[in-house]
C-alpha cells in the first residue's frame, strides 16, 4: 500500500469532495426551492442526513475490512478497520449535532427521544466508544487486531438489531410526538440530496485514506528506526 | 517436525525474539538456554501455536493435538482436584482409556495419594509435576517444556529424569531450561538465545 | 457432533463445579440482585406506576448479569489457563458455549430468587416476564462471554466489560421491558429471539479469534 499522498487516491478524492461540497451547499441554499411546510430550517436536511448515511457506511466499511482480517489474517486490514471505524465515530457525532440543531430549529428542543435516527446514533456512538477504549487497552499485535475486527462485526450486527429496537420502544414508551416526513421529494429535491451524499462520501473517502497514509508512515517510520537501531 | 526462518516476535514495541532460524527434526531433543528474558518461553509459546509470529515463517508438523505443553504457570484449576483436572483435559483431547492413562501417569509421579487434593493445596513442586502429567496425558509426539525442573525436589527431578529418558526413542522434545547439564546427556542439540 | 457436545458438557461442568468449589459469584449475585430492587424501591418517587418498576427489574437483570460475566473468566485469565483450553484438540468455540451453558445456569438460579422478590416488592409477575427472562439469558450469556474473553485480554479488565457490555444490552432491556408491560408480548419475545439467534451465530463463530492470535 503506497505510502504517498500524491499515488494513493487520496488527493483525488480530496479534490472531489471539495468540488462536491461546493457545489451541493450552493445547490441547497441557492437553486432548490424552499420545502413547503418547514421552510429554510428544511435545508440542514441535506447536511444531517448524508452525514448520517456516510457514518453507516464508514461502520460498514470497517466491518467489511475487519472481516477480510479475519479472513486473511493479514495485518494491513486491521489498520484499514480500525481507520474506517474512526472516521465512522467521527461523521457519528456530526450527526448528533446536526440532528439536535436540527431538533432545536425545527421544536425548540435539543434532544428527542422520539427522534429514532438520533436515538440509534446515540448508542452507535457508545458502542464505538467503547471500541477505542478496548483497542486502547490490549496490547498491540495480533491479538488486539483479532478482538477489535470481531467488535467491529457486533457494531454492524447492532445496527440493523437497534434500529429494530428504537422502533419496539417508540410504540411502548416514547412515542414518536413529533413527526417528521422524509421529505416528499420533488426531482430537485433529490438531486441536490444526491450531490451533498456524494459530497461527503467523497469528504469520508479523503479523509479516511489521509489518516491512512499517516498513519502507515508513522509505521514505516518505527520499522525503519528499529532496524537502524 | 519444527522450522523457523526469520522468526521475530514483538510484544508492543518490546522485541524479544529477531531472525530466529530453527530447525528441530524429528525425535531430536533440542535444549535452549539463554538468560531470563531472552525469549525462551516466547519460542515455546510460538511453536504451541498460543502466539503469532510478527514476522518471519514458522512451521510446526504437528496437528493442535499432539502437542504437550509445560508452561511456567501449571495450568491446572486451582479449585478442582488433581484427578478432576486430569479427566477434564483427558476428555478435552480424547485420551482413550482415560481412567487407566491417569492412574498409570499419577503413579509415576507418585501423586496417587495426593489424587483428591485441590490444586491449589498442592506445594509448588507437586503442582509441577502434576502439570506434567498434563502435558504427557494424551502420548504427544511433539513436548515443549519451559523450565521442566522449576521448583521439583531431589524426588520430583528423578522422576522427571526417567521420564525424559523413557520417552527418548518416540518423542520430539525441546525444553527450555537454566540447567542443560542435567539433560546434557539426552540432548541432540542445543540452541542458545542471547 | 457427539464429540463437541461431550466437550461443551465437559467445559459448562467444569465452569459450575468451580462454582460450587468456591462459592463466590452466585451468592454475591445473589445478595446483589435483592439489594438492587430494595433500593429501586427507594429510588421510585411515590406514586410511580408499575410498569416504571417493570424497567428497574430488567435493570436489575442486567446488572446481576455484568456481575457473573465479570467472574466468567476470572480463573482462566489467573491462572492463563485460557491457553490450555485453546490448546486442546476441540473446537475453540465450545468453549464459549461451555461457558453460556454455565452462565445461563447461574443467571437462571439468580432469577429464580429475584423473580419472586420482585413479585412480592412490586407487582405479580406473568409467564411472558418469565419466557423474557429466558430468552435475555440466552442473549445476554451468549453476547456476554465473548466481550468477557474480550475484556479478559485487555489491561482495564473488569472495567472494561460493563461499557463494552451496555450499549449491546440496550435491546435485551427493550424486549425485556416491552414483554413486560405491552399488551401484546408476543412482538417482543419475538425480537428476544431475533437478537439471540444473530448474536449466537456471530458470538458462536467469533469466539476462536478472539481467543487467538
Amino acid at each position: 500500500m503506497s505510502t504517498s499522498l500524491r499515488n494513493n487516491g487520496a488527493a483525488a478524492f480530496a479534490a472531489a469532495a471539495a468540488l462536491l461540497l461546493v457545489a451541493g451547499t450552493a445547490l441547497a441554499f441557492y437553486w432548490v426551492p424552499e420545502d413547503a411546510d418547514q421552510g429554510f430550517s428544511q435545508k440542514i436536511f441535506y447536511l444531517h442526513v448524508p452525514v448520517a448515511l456516510t457514518a453507516y457506511a464508514c461502520f460498514v466499511w470497517g466491518a467489511w475490512k475487519a472481516l477480510r482480517l479475519l479472513w486473511t489474517r493479514e495485518a494491513r486490514y486491521d489498520l484499514e478497520s480500525y481507520t474506517a471505524v474512526h472516521m465512522g465515530v467521527i461523521f457519528g457525532v456530526l450527526t448528533l449535532l446536526t440532528g439536535s440543531i436540527w431538533a432545536k430549529i425545527s421544536w425548540g428542543i435539543w434532544w428527542s427521544w422520539g427522534e429514532r435516527q438520533l436515538v440509534l446514533f446515540l448508542i452507535l456512538f457508545l458502542f464505538y466508544s467503547a471500541y477505542f477504549m478496548l483497542r486502547y487497552s490490549v496490547e498491540p499485535g495480533p491479538r488486539r487486531a483479532n478482538i477489535s475486527a470481531v467488535y467491529a462485526l457486533f457494531g454492524v450486527v447492532l445496527i440493523p438489531v437497534s434500529f429494530l429496537a428504537i422502533r419496539l420502544a417508540g410504540t411502548l414508551l416514547h412515542p414518536t410526538v413529533f413527526t417528521r416526513e422524509g421529505p416528499q421529494m420533488s426531482a430537485s429535491m433529490f438531486f441536490v440530496f444526491c450531490v451533498c451524499l456524494a459530497a461527503t462520501l467523497a469528504l469520508a473517502g479523503a479523509l479516511y485514506l489521509n489518516e491512512l497514509t499517516g498513519k502507515r508512515l508513522d509505521q514505516a517510520l518505527r520499522d525503519l528506526r528499529e532496524a537502524v537501531a | 517436525m519444527i522450522r523457523a526462518r526469520g522468526l521475530e516476535k514483538r510484544f508492543g514495541a518490546t522485541r524479544v525474539l529477531t531472525g530466529l532460524d530453527v530447525d528441530v527434526a524429528e525425535r531430536e531433543f533440542l535444549v535452549v538456554t539463554g538468560p531470563n528474558g531472552a525469549g525462551k518461553s516466547t519460542l515455546l509459546a510460538l511453536c504451541a501455536g498460543l502466539l503469532a509470529p510478527t514476522r518471519g515463517e514458522l512451521e510446526v508438523a504437528v496437528e493442535r493435538g499432539e502437542i504437550g505443553y509445560l508452561a511456567h504457570e501449571p495450568l491446572l484449576y486451582r479449585e478442582l482436584t488433581a484427578l478432576e483436572n486430569l479427566h477434564l483435559y483427558g476428555r478435552l483431547y480424547r485420551v482413550p482409556e482415560r481412567h487407566e492413562r491417569i492412574g498409570m501417569l499419577l503413579g509415576r509421579f507418585r501423586l496417587w495419594d495426593k489424587r483428591h487434593e485441590r490444586v491449589g493445596e498442592l506445594s509448588r513442586g507437586l503442582a509441577q509435576r502434576l502439570a506434567l502429567c498434563r502435558a504427557l496425558l494424551h502420548e504427544p509426539p511433539l513436548l515443549l517444556l519451559d523450565e521442566p525442573f522449576a521448583g521439583l525436589d531431589h524426588e520430583g527431578a528423578e522422576v522427571v529424569d526417567e521420564e525424559l529418558a523413557r520417552g527418548r526413542a518416540t518423542r520430539t522434545l525441546v525444553i527450555a531450561t537454566h540447567d542443560p547439564d542435567r539433560v546434557a546427556g539426552l540432548a541432540t542439540g542445543t540452541l542458545a538465545l542471547a | 457432533m457427539s464429540r463437541y457436545a461431550a466437550d461443551v458438557a465437559a467445559l459448562a461442568r467444569k465452569d459450575v463445579l468451580l462454582e460450587l468449589r468456591s462459592r463466590d459469584t452466585l451468592p454475591a449475585m445473589l445478595l446483589f440482585v435483592v439489594s438492587a430492587l430494595v433500593v429501586f424501591h427507594f429510588s421510585l418517587p411515590e406514586g410511580s406506576s408499575d410498569v416504571a418498576a417493570a424497567g428497574l427489574l430488567w435493570i436489575a437483570i442486567v446488572f446481576t448479569a455484568l456481575l457473573g460475566l465479570s467472574r466468567s473468566f476470572a480463573a482462566e485469565r489467573e491462572q492463563r489457563l485460557l491457553d490450555a483450553l485453546v490448546l486442546a484438540p476441540c473446537d475453540r468455540s465450545a468453549i464459549w458455549l461451555g461457558k453460556v451453558v454455565s452462565i445461563v445456569v447461574f443467571l437462571a438460579l439468580a432469577e429464580a430468587v429475584a423473580l419472586p422478590a420482585f413479585a412480592l416488592f412490586f407487582r405479580p409477575v406473568g409467564w411472558e416476564t418469565v419466557a423474557a427472562v429466558a430468552l435475555a439469558n440466552l442473549g445476554i450469556a451468549g453476547v456476554g462471554t465473548v466481550l468477557a474473553a474480550m475484556a479478559a485480554a485487555s489491561r482495564a479488565r473488569e472495567l472494561l466489560l460493563p461499557v463494552l457490555f451496555l450499549p449491546l444490552a440496550i435491546p435485551i432491556v427493550v424486549g425485556g421491558v416491552g414483554a413486560t408491560v405491552a399488551d401484546d408480548p408476543g412482538r417482543y419475545l419475538a425480537f428476544l429471539g431475533l437478537y439471540d439467534g444473530m448474536f449466537a451465530i456471530l458470538s458462536w463463530a467469533s469466539f476462536e479469534y478472539v481467543v487467538t492470535e
